[in-house]
Order: C-alpha cells, then structure tokens, then sequence
C-alpha cells in the first residue's frame, strides 16, 4: 500500500513533468543539448605562477585568514610557531597527513582521528589537514575524504584550523578547480573560504559562528 | 507578529499589508540598511568579474536546458543517489512532502531535528507540521534562529531576519535563552547562539535541509552556507533528510563552475560563501570492498542514512507555461529583492509569503495558481532593476506583466466579467483618451470634482487620501496627488509661438 503510494508519487510527477515539456526526454538529446550551451566565460586563469599565490594569499587575508608561505623542509617548525601563537595545546589530525608537518614539540599533543566521537572533537583546541587543492581567485580551499584531509567532522567541530596548502595545487579560477575535482566527484567535498563568518546581524562581518573561528593557511612554495 | 507560517491563502493582500508596513519606521530603516549593505558588496565583486555577462548568459542556458530535460536529470539524480546509498521520494505537493518527511524522522527514532535554513521547508510549512507530530525542530541558522525564538517571519530570501536590527535581536535572545546579561555587540549575539546550538549540535540525530543544487551525474547534493550550521547538520546526525524542489536539478558537476560563481556574488556580495558542501549517498556505501567497510566501521564521515525527497508542488504547472517558466530558473540569490524599489520600503512580510520582492511576485501567484496572491503581480514598479541583477537573466518584468494578463483574464472571464467594474472603467478610459475634447473635458470636470477632497500639507501640497465610492480602491493603499492647476497642454498654448 506505501509503496503503491510511493510509485504513484513518482509516476505522476514525471508524467506531469512530460505533459508540461510536451515531451519524453532521452539521453542523447540531453547530452547535444546540454554540449550547445554557450560557455564564453573564463576557463582559465592568466596569470603568472607568482601572481596566482599572491591572489589566493591576498583574497585568504581578505577573509581574515593569515597565511605563511614556507619551504618543504619547514613546514614542521613553522606549524610549531603558529600552535604556539594560538596557544594550541591539542591537535587532531587526520590520518595520512605527513609526519614531517607535525612539528616535535613538547608542548602539542597530537591526536590522531581514528573516528573520535563529536563530544570528542569538541574537546580538542584545532585540527590540521592538507587540502586537495585551492582557487585564488575565490580564497577558497577545498577538503575531501580522503587520506591527510580526514572526515568533514574534524575540520568543523574545533575552533582552529590549520591547513596546509601546496603550491602546485592551488588554481587561479572555479572553472579550473572543477576540472580537476570533476574524477573524484563522488567524494565529499567541502570548499572553505575563511573561516565561519555570519552577517546575519545588522549585515556586519562576525568569524566564528559554528565552525572554526581562526584559520592559518601554510602554502608550501 | 503572529509566529504562523506566511500562507498566502491567508495574508492580506499586498497593497493592505504593505500599507500597513509602511508605518514602521524602524523596520523600514533595518531593510534599507541591510540591502544598501549587500548591494554595495554586490556591485563591487561583480565588477571584479570581466566575464560575469558570460557568466550570466551561461548561466541561463545551463537552467533552461536542465527545464527542458527535467525528467531525464531527475531520473539520472535519482539511479545516481541511490547507487550511492541515499533513498530516493517523490512527493506531488506540499502535503505528501510533509507526511513524508514526518514519516523518515519517526523513523529515525528521534522527536527532535536540526535544521539548515531551507526555503523550501518554509514553503511547506514544515515546522509547524513537525510540532503538530510531536516532534521539535531547532533552526540552527542565525538568522532562522532569531525568527524562530522571536516568533517572527522570514522576510528575505538570504537574509530572513534582515528586518530586525541588533537591539532587537538582543531582546529575544536574551528572553528565549535566559541571558538577561546578554551584551549588544553582534559578537556578543553570535556567540550566544553559537553556545546555545553547540549542544543541539551533538545530541540530536536527525537534520532536515534543503539543497542549493542536486547533481544529476553524481547523485551529489550540494549545500551552501556561510557559519558552519549547516555543515554541522549534515555531518554529525545519523539521518539527514534532504528536501528539494524538482527544479534544483543541474545536469553535470561540471555545471557548478557557473552556479558557484553567480551565487556567493549575487546572495552575500562574497566571492566565495565561506563553505560549500556536496556530497553523495551515504560515506562508504558505493565502495563495497572491505577496507571502506572497515573504514565506515571506524570513520563514519556523515549520515548512516540519507533520504532526498524530490518535491513538485505546482513547479510542473509552471514548467508547463512557456513564458512562466523562467521562474524555475531561479536559483534563490535574493539579489532582486535588494534592489527592488518597493521591497526596499515595504519588507518582506507584505508579500505574504516566504518568497518576497521580485522573485516571490512571480513565483508564489504560480505556486499558488494565482487565487491566492492576485495582487503581487502588481506590487512592482517594473523598473527593470531586478532583470538586470539576476544572475541567470530571469526576465521578471516580463513574467509579471504575463500574470498581470492571466489575473485580469481571470476575473473577466465568465458571467461575472460582463459586471466587472474595473474592466467597465477600462472601456470608459479608453473612450476618453480617444477624444481630445472628452479628454479636456475630463480634466475640467476632475478638478472640479477633487475640490471638497483635497487636504493640504504644510509644504502646502494638495493631497486626496479618500475617494467616494467605487473610486475608493486607489485611495484604500495609497494618496493621490492634486490635479495641476493647469495642464501642460494649457502650458504649452500660453507660451504661445515663440515659446515665451
């Protein structure tokens, strides 16, 4: 009897969908259709290697983000100097991310993400991932459930996120970041720009409602 | 206010309703702040875009092609989404969407949801059928959290609560949450949602929300969002609910290159909204191999459970109408609502319905197959603004003038058309203005006529606010001006040839 009901559902909002477009839609028509559409706009970037991470680093600060730029070799010690400006004490960390990011100090405790619980994500000062690639045009970086970037929970319940970002990944235009998401479609994506932020109120700018409310981006040059 | 949903079948028309909103100064002052805000952050991002027209045009096609082929894309999202784990309902209105949803929370074993700012759910009037089921939704965007406690309405597509200022808000929260210490800095006000959620957060464990976009190769949903609430509902619960309209379908994910573009820039004025989620069926369930069930085991990413529920609700009756059917194009920016010269003094609330300003005159008469809101294709100055802001080209001057048709066929067709004293009027009007001597003839008279009616301001302007009988419609919303004392053909007779 549901499922009658259900079927009917179904049946009858397609058939009321093909009465209104005088048609039965097929695949191929779709597909010539949707390959005709007009796509004048920017496709790529045209800047210069150093222009496209003095944009992203420009539009990130915008958003009040702060960004440093490091060599491979120091990403380790230069996440140790912006735990201790944060005063972080207990990191998580997804697993896969590089050891050599995680800076032997004595003061930070490391908690590896083997599915801790959200009670327990609450109780941590921030989190650290890398990031499968970012847009500069935008400020934007985009995580996905994949190793070193870990599950979306741990990025959102701590209040500081540091991500570290690889030159070679970062893209001047959506366009271009779509590409290269477009094979791993299926993966849950987030894209970041900045941290929380509200303008709810009277329209003014406030970090930090939900989500994290401080964000350092370490972009490896 | 009175806490219930905005039902069209039950507001007053807009001309009464708008009159009335016309008289708070305070409101009038908060939604001239906040679209003066949003317009300036608006106008100046999109001039950073060289290609934004391209963008625009791109844009449309991307939506009137998805109208075209709607069927397909909505089978296509449906075989996707359910491959990956997610359950696939169909509902024909707004009464079967509630039942259904009603149904999937029971099922879920909760009483209790977490919601993310959904207009769709507004639509339908979700939270009031929840309550009346036994079961509490909790709004978790700031915005939708001031409007639930404070009982209020929404009154903008993006921003609802953009009609109350920080005083305001500062006085419901500090009732609603016990907070008589509560400071007034916006700061102070989002942290105390933020502690008040934070809880609501971790323990409940079913969410509803809505969807920006449905990707027809994916199965993907895609949500986007500016605090973190919505990606906390759809990440920590055991069950999420996903309610879209048929019309949130884009054929490919290649797709969202356009549509992440025009969105941020036209809602908030931003580049880029500070998250944007997308993600597919239930983690893991597409996998299949065992180190992803290992995985799923240990590192649950999101719902175990996931149901989208494709919602029609008249959207098919206005597919079907060729020169309606743009409306559908819409991708819920509320850019037009900032620039409309009649939102901006009356609010959202005269409108009547959850869909205000421009968009919501020519979405809610279709939705509710104009008996309902008669009057909203006529609360407009058709001045252009919101055509030219839409960032997928909706021709909204156009569709009104198209419902402004269908209303007057409406209520002439039939017997009691032959009675109608507004097309009677018409008729005499015509006769007029077809006749130089009747149409100065008219003029004598009128100012004859006016005479006992004018009051005067103290800039000594003649103003009518009451016309006699049937005349009264035009005097019931608004004032009417003096008559010249001299036309501008008397004018231009006396200054004669030489124009002196």
């Amino acid at each position: 009897m549901e499922t009658d009901l259900v079927t009917n559902s179904r049946v009858g909002v397609l058939r009321r969908v093909r009465a209104a477009t005088g048609r039965a839609s097929d695949g191929v028509a779709a597909r010539v259709g949707w390959d005709g559409i007009a796509r004048e706009y920017r496709r790529r970037g045209t800047l210069e290697r150093e222009g496209v991470l003095a944009l992203l680093e420009d539009r990130l600060r915008d958003y009040d983000a702060r960004v440093f730029r490091v060599v491979g070799e120091d990403v380790g010690q230069s996440v140790a100097e912006r735990l201790v400006e944060r005063g972080v004490r207990r990191m998580v960390v997804p697993v896969g991310l590089p050891a050599a990011w995680m800076s032997a100090s004595a003061a930070v405790e490391y908690v590896v993400d083997e599915g801790l619980s959200s009670e327990e994500l609450d109780g941590v000062d921030g989190v650290m991932t890398g990031a499968t690639l970012a847009i500069a045009e935008t400020g934007t970086f985009v995580l996905q459930g994949v190793a070193g970037q870990g599950r979306r929970a741990a990025t959102l319940v701590p209040d500081y996120h540091l991500c570290v970002v690889r030159a070679e990944d970062v893209v001047e235009t959506v366009p271009e970041a779509m590409g290269r998401l477009q094979g791993t479609a299926g993966l849950a994506t987030t894209f970041v720009s900045g941290p929380s932020a509200t303008a709810d109120i009277e329209m003014t700018r406030i970090k930090g409602v939900h989500g994290p409310q401080f964000l350092d981006v370490l972009l490896i040059v | 206010m009175s806490g219930a949903g905005l039902d069209p079948k039950t507001a007053p028309t807009f001309p009464m309703a708008a009159k009335a909103m016309m008289g708070d100064v305070q409101l009038r002052k908060n939604v001239r702040h906040a679209t003066d805000v949003i317009q300036e952050k608006r106008a100046r991002v999109v001039s950073e875009m060289p290609d934004w027209q391209e963008l625009r045009e791109a844009g449309k096609q991307i939506r009137r092609h998805t109208m075209e082929h709607l069927d397909f894309y909505l089978e296509e999202f449906e075989a996707n989404c359910t491959r990956a784990g997610g359950v696939v309902h169909w509902a024909r209105d707004a009464e079967e969407a509630r039942r259904i949803v009603i149904g999937l929370v029971k099922a879920s074993g909760s009483d209790e949801v977490i919601k993310i700012k959904s207009m769709t759910t507004e639509e339908i009037q979700l939270n009031s059928a929840l309550e009346a089921a036994g079961i509490h939704p909790y709004e978790t965007d700031l915005a939708e959290l001031i409007i639930q406690l404070g009982a209020d309405r929404p009154s903008h597509i993006v921003v609802p609560a953009l009609h109350k200022n920080r005083e305001q808000i500062r006085e419901i929260f500090q009732r609603e949450m016990n907070l008589p210490e509560l400071g007034g800095r916006p700061e102070d006000l989002a942290d105390a949602a933020r502690m008040f959620l934070r809880e609501k957060f971790l323990r409940v464990k079913t969410a509803v929300s809505g969807a920006n976009f449905l990707i027809a190769e994916t199965g993907g949903v895609c949500v986007v969002e500016s605090e973190g609430n919505g990606r906390m509902c759809l990440t920590l619960p055991e069950t999420l609910i996903t309610i879209a309209g048929i019309d949130k379908v884009l054929p490919r994910f290649q797709d969202l290159e356009v549509m992440l573009q025009l969105l941020p820039r036209s809602a908030t004025g931003e580049r880029m909204n500070p998250y944007n989620s997308i993600w597919t069926g239930v983690d893991g369930a597409s996998a299949g191999d065992g180190l992803r069930d290992g995985a799923r085991d240990g590192l649950r990413d999101g719902p175990r459970v996931f149901h989208v529920v494709l919602m029609d609700n008249a959207r098919t009756e206005i597919l079907a109408d060729d020169e309606g059917r743009q409306t559908l194009n819409c991708i819920r920016c509320g850019a037009c609502q900032n620039v409309c010269p009649v939102y901006r003094q009356t609010g959202g609330h005269a409108y009547g319905s959850v869909y205000a300003g421009p968009i919501g005159a020519i979405l809610t008469p279709q939705l509710q197959e104009m008996h309902h809101a008669q009057s909203l294709p006529y609360a407009s100055s058709l001045c252009g603004a919101c055509y030219e802001v839409c960032p997928v080209k909706i021709n909204i001057p156009e569709v009104l003038i198209h419902l402004r048709n269908k209303v007057v066929k409406q209520n002439t067709a039939g017997v009691a058309g032959l009675f109608d004293v507004e097309a009677g009027a018409m008729k005499a009007m015509a006769l007029i203005f077809r006749s130089e001597r009747r149409f100065r003839a008219a003029q004598r008279l009128g100012r004859i006529a006016e005479r006992p009616l004018v009051r005067r301001d103290a800039q000594g302007e003649g103003w009518i606010g009451w016309l006699p009988g049937l005349l009264g419609g035009w005097t019931q919303a608004r004032d009417l001006g003096e008559m010249p004392k001299e036309t501008f053909r008397d004018w231009w007779e006396r200054r004669g040839e030489n124009g002196n």
